[in-house]
């Protein structure tokens, strides 16, 4: 046995040796390292302790360094450091610190072993074991350890750690001072308000202390400190100031500083003094002081921006750095800059300057524009339309890969803002045009967005055939399938805005040929249409066509071709008056040019019929069953009579006209709070499966409906609308028992699933399918609510029409992009109750808007503190003149919570099994929420308990 | 509190490497290489702070200083300053080549344990204890009169840019 152990030390190889095997790398090194491994595991069993801790420390190198596994070694390293001398037990802490944690079984075994060293005579030995403490001490060592530590702290046991700790701030021995105010500092991050009552004695140190170490770290507190007593922040900010002016020591200059500027902002000489020293840093040539100076700024940026400004030129400047922090951080202030003058200004110059930068820059850049833009509902833009080709712009960027923010603001601004949807259309068209944009697929969410808008407001379009021939050009199918069943969407919208129109045309030219009835279109009518487009104007002469059609003379097959020319003739004649914008499209729109069209669409969608995927199938056969309806009766009349064509006529053009109504109603943002408003009926049962509902629907006639959608993209209810009135216009197509049952449910249930305001509304116009009561209130309530928010912004954005968001929303980037896929008026009758508190001031957020009136609380609160003498009286004031932040913070907190119900609603729409899943997770979200909310309010609440606090004055003041 | 300190050379091999909050070894490699990937795309010329919120997670901030063929990278939270951690990477290299008489890279790769021990007694437990290279060495000597003098650090003189001091390079 001592034999092998002789040998076995002898030969053994040591952690230099290990080394340089590594080094000379005669095999491959993961090979050598896995021998070595091998080789430890045999020495490591070794009873002799040389042998034990040299295997001990190599694995330790190669597990810190090499990523090798040691938990097999956990009670070996024990052994090891159970050693009595120094040497080996070092090797062992040193094993058991790198490798111990919570999940290790031995990790108690050591605990006695701990105690020892703790106790020992030798200095570096409880040195090893308070360091191992420090690292991997849990709730059982620090129960059972806690004694000897404190033995340490102080010759005589005290069993209140804090008090020691606290006797130990006014150790004149400046390496404890320093060790206790970094943990004091460490704790403050934690918990600062209770530590206040040890300002007297940090205030010592910082008048005291000559070490810029220990200055450092209580400024650190104090930074923490002033902004729960302003009192104590009246009384710190002259030494600091003091620091700034004679210190020669960056790092605590920048500690001033960053104390001043993030701290104690609302005493203006100090922050005067702290910008002027950023100044010194931004022009310093040390990249490092560049890069924090801006990054001071940054901090002062949301309360003194006038400092940013003041610095522009640099700013700019920093943006063509070496240093991508730099430039990072030149970005972030650049944009803090913006403003409705300067935005345009500001975009170009960073557009310009993102084409030239490398991709990551680029998008950083492209990132920053889309979010400063759209930050409390698109405040900054005044010009709607620049911001839409603005847009386009940044998708033709070559490294552009900000596709899902850019999709959603073009979904977003298109259904906000009328005014910017002409602009809108043409900034699509031309990306859907493009083919060379459909090889990247980072674009392709945008495309998506693009043909939404295209196919939703086709009547802006200036030529629907080169859209349509945009939509189904055959490079489409690199797109995703959820993608392209946009596109098929859209495809479907334009055609019937096209076979619409090209009907209307006859229409005109029939009641010219006859008796003009066309242009006596009750204007009543028209005035319910919500949609704004022009040539709508005339969309209700199909509703008379029946009388004229009947003597109508151009059904003559043979000049039919003729005809469809003099019509174009006709149409430039009658269009001359109408809007521009349509009557480009609207020339086109002859027989030819329709049937053209719908062979284009069933060539195109023939396949895609067949599609695997669902959605593409359902929408590409929902348009097919569409043309396939429409293009007999209207297209090719030549086998029907003249009677029956003109009923046929009569029939497709009943049909297109209420698609095309259909798909004319505006597809509006929905109130948070609608879901709420409508009153649940008796015996609803939300939670059943839906598969009873057989029974209950199987007897009922399918009635005529609207329904609603499941689909959370309006395009979705779209179809559904049209699948309905197909099934109930026209008897022959085929209609599925399910699709009837679920349409049925629908119907009855419809209040649940969420629609947007508009298109209920817009179903009324039909036959009455759903309990009228609950309708109507829901919609009256959405109408209110469309008026109060408009009210709220009118003087804000006149020109705009651009409805409110909760200034909340934008904080939680993620939920931003949520509203994406369901656009959302984000608004409830809460933010229009802070717009009025905020009435008056142009769209200051409402933290910065709290900001101000702490900071009109401090001053007045120091003010007060001048003439009474820190009576009773300046106590009791705190709390009142806090007021308005409470307020502030309870209305923000309510509406995230009414936007967790919203989110809850949504999951209320989808299918019955998520319906739970989904129910969890928003409470799980909304609580997360509340989380915050409260971390919030205690925030907030420090003031008053200070002002209970008696301690601080006493000694400060 | 300081995070992590790491020490790796300029081929993104690991010489040092102490995290203060227990990383598994899996993760440790993993922070190691992404900490590497992000170093050695930046140039000389360029600020020693990089925004490590995506490693190392929000609030942390990573302040490196490229000695020779060796990159020395301090991992802190808010409770530091930065510029403070520059000079204590100062310090921590200082005291290297005190002890090391002219520090370069093999003796950081071959006396594995001594650097252990310089760097405890600066830092402690993530908390700075010691900023001044006298009372280190005074300490580490101490220590290592306490150990049997296995092998004295010889520097042995290898080829290749490893044995390029630190400090002079720097200076």
């Amino acid at each position: 046995m001592a034999g092998t152990s002789i040998m076995e030390t002898l030969f053994q190889r040591d952690l230099d040796d290990l080394i340089k095997g590594i080094r000379q790398q005669q095999i491959k090194e993961s090979l050598f390292i896995s021998k070595a491994i091998e080789e430890i595991r045999r020495e490591i069993k070794s009873t002799d302790l040389p042998t034990k801790s040299a295997a001990l420390r190599k694995l330790s190198y190669l597990s810190s360094l090499h990523g090798a596994d040691m938990s097999f070694a956990a009670f070996h390293a024990v052994e090891v450091m159970s050693s009595p001398q120094f040497f080996y037990k070092k090797i062992g802490y040193h094993a058991v610190t790198q490798s111990f944690n919570d999940d290790t079984p031995v990790i108690l075994l050591i605990t006695n072993q701990l105690r020892k060293d703790l106790n020992s005579s030798n200095q570096f030995e409880v040195s090893l074991a308070l360091e191992c403490l420090s690292r991997i001490g849990n709730v059982d060592l620090a129960r059972d350890l806690t004694p000897e530590v404190f033995t340490l702290l102080s010759s005589n046991a005290v069993r209140v750690c804090f008090k020691r700790l606290v006797e130990n701030l006014e150790s004149s021995e400046p390496v404890i001072l320093s060790a206790v105010v970094g943990v004091f500092c460490e704790l403050c991050l934690k918990d600062p308000r209770s530590y206040l009552p040890l300002a007297p004695e940090f205030y010592k140190i910082l008048v005291d202390s000559k070490n810029n170490w220990l200055l450092i770290k209580v400024l650190k507190i104090f930074a923490k400190l002033a902004t729960l007593e302003p009192r104590l922040a009246k009384r710190v900010v002259e030494p600091i100031c003091e620091f700034m002016r004679r210190t020669e020591a960056k790092s605590l200059l920048f500690e001033c500083i960053r104390t001043v500027l993030s701290s104690l902002s609302e005493y203006e000489s100090a922050v005067k003094l702290a910008v002027v020293k950023v100044r010194e840093f931004l022009v310093d040539d040390d990249p490092n002081l560049k890069y924090l100076g801006l990054q001071a700024l940054s901090i002062i940026a949301p309360k003194h921006l006038w400092a940013v400004l003041e610095n522009k030129d640099f700013v700019i400047k920093s943006l063509s750095d070496g240093d991508y922090n730099i430039k990072l951080e030149s970005l972030r202030l650049l944009m803090s800059m913006v403003s409705e003058s300067n935005v345009a200004e500001i975009s170009r110059v960073l557009i310009n300057y993102a084409l030239k930068s490398d991709p990551e820059f680029c998008n950083q850049i492209l990132g920053s524009i889309l979010s400063t833009c759209c930050r409390n509902l698109y405040e900054v833009i005044v010009d709607f339309d620049w911001y839409a080709s603005l847009l386009g712009e940044m998708v033709r960027i070559p490294h552009c890969q900000k596709g899902e923010e850019i999709e959603h603001q073009i979904i977003d601004i298109a259904m906000r803002v009328k005014d910017v949807r002409p602009a809108l259309v043409h900034v699509c068209r031309n990306l859907l045009i493009d083919p060379a944009l459909l090889g990247n697929p980072f674009l392709h969410r945008i495309l998506s967005a693009a043909a939404w808008v295209s196919g939703e407001y086709v009547e802006f379009s200036r030529n629907p055939f080169e859209l349509m021939e945009a939509l189904l050009q055959p490079r489409t199918n690199l797109l995703l399938p959820s993608i392209r069943a946009v596109y098929v969407q859209s495809v479907f919208k334009v055609l019937i805005f096209c076979a619409h129109s090209y009907l209307l045309h006859k229409e005109n030219i029939s009641s010219v040929n006859t008796d003009n009835l066309a242009s006596e279109v009750p204007e009543s009518v028209f005035a319910r249409m919500s949609c704004e487009n022009s040539d709508l104007a005339t969309s209700e002469a199909p509703a008379s066509s029946e009388q004229h059609d009947s003597f109508n003379p151009r059904n003559i097959n043979q000049s039919f071709g003729d005809l469809s020319i003099e019509n174009g003739g006709d149409a430039t004649v009658s269009n001359s008056q109408a809007s521009t914008s349509a009557s480009l499209g609207r020339n086109s729109f002859t027989h030819e040019s329709i049937v053209n069209l719908f062979n284009i669409v069933e060539l195109a969608l023939g396949p895609l019929s067949r599609s695997h995927d669902v959605e593409i199938q359902e929408r590409a056969r929902n348009v097919l069953g569409f043309t396939d309806l429409i293009e007999q009766e209207i297209l090719n009349p030549v086998v029907q009579g003249e009677e029956n064509l003109a009923r046929a006529e009569t029939e497709a053009s009943r049909v297109v006209k209420l698609m095309c109504d259909a798909f004319s109603e505006e597809l509006g943002p929905v109130s948070t709070s609608a879901q709420d408003r409508v009153p649940v009926p008796d015996g609803l049962l939300l939670k059943e499966n839906l598969a009873d509902l057989e029974t209950i629907c199987g007897d009922i006639q399918l009635p005529l409906s609207s329904s609603f959608s499941l689909s959370s993209t309006p395009l979705g209810e779209a179809v559904d609308i049209s699948r309905t009135n197909l099934q109930s216009k026209d008897e022959t197509e085929p209609s599925h028992e399910s699709t009837s049952l679920l349409a049925e449910h629908r119907k009855r249930h419809g209040l649940y699933y969420l629609a947007s305001e508009k298109s209920e509304g817009a179903s009324n116009d039909y036959p009455p399918a759903n309990d009228p009561m609950s309708q109507d209130k829901l919609n009256d309530d959405a109408e209110d609510l469309l008026k109060l928010t408009e009210q709220s912004l009118a003087p804000k954005k006149k020109p705009n029409q651009a409805k409110p968001r909760p200034v909340v929303l934008k904080l939680d980037g993620d939920e931003i992009s949520v509203a994406a896929k369901k656009p959302e008026l984000k608004d409830d009758l809460l933010s229009g109750v802070v717009q009025d508190v905020l009435l008056g001031n142009d769209g200051v957020p409402s933290s910065s808007r709290s900001n101000r009136s702490e900071n009109l609380s401090g001053k007045s609160k120091g003010k007060e503190k001048l003439s009474t003498d820190l009576s009773l009286e300046t106590k009791e004031n705190v709390p009142g003149e806090k007021m308005p932040d409470h307020v502030n913070t309870s209305s923000r907190r309510s509406k995230h919570r009414s936007h967790g119900k919203e989110r809850r609603q949504k999951g209320q729409g989808k299918d019955g099994e998520e319906k739970e899943d989904n129910g969890q997770k928003e409470k799980r979200k909304s609580n997360h929420h509340r989380g915050k909310h409260k971390a919030h309010q205690r925030a907030d609440e420090p003031l008053n308990v200070v002002a209970q606090t008696p301690v601080i004055p006493d000694f400060l003041l | 509190m300081i995070k992590s300190v790491m020490v790796m050379n300029t081929q993104g091999k690991p010489r040092l490497a102490k995290f203060y909050d227990f990383q598994p070894v899996e993760k440790q490699q993993e922070l190691i290489r992404s900490v590497f990937g992000v170093l050695c795309g930046r140039a000389d010329n360029v600020s020693n702070f990089v925004e490590a919120d995506s490693i190392f997670g929000p609030g942390t901030r990573l302040v490196y200083k490229h000695f020779a063929t060796l990159y020395f990278v301090f991992i802190f939270d808010s409770s530091e300053n930065e510029l403070a951690m520059l000079d204590l990477i100062q310090v921590f290299v200082e005291t290297l080549d005190k002890c090391f008489k002219n520090v370069c890279e093999l003796d950081i790769v071959y006396n594995y344990s001594k650097l252990h021990t310089i760097l405890d007694e600066i830092i402690f437990g993530g908390q700075v204890l010691e900023t001044s290279s006298i009372e280190v060495i005074k300490a580490v000597e101490e220590i290592s009169k306490c150990s049997p003098s296995l092998s004295p650090s010889t520097c042995l003189s290898f080829f290749g840019p490893s044995t390029r001091p630190l400090l002079l390079c720097y200076n």
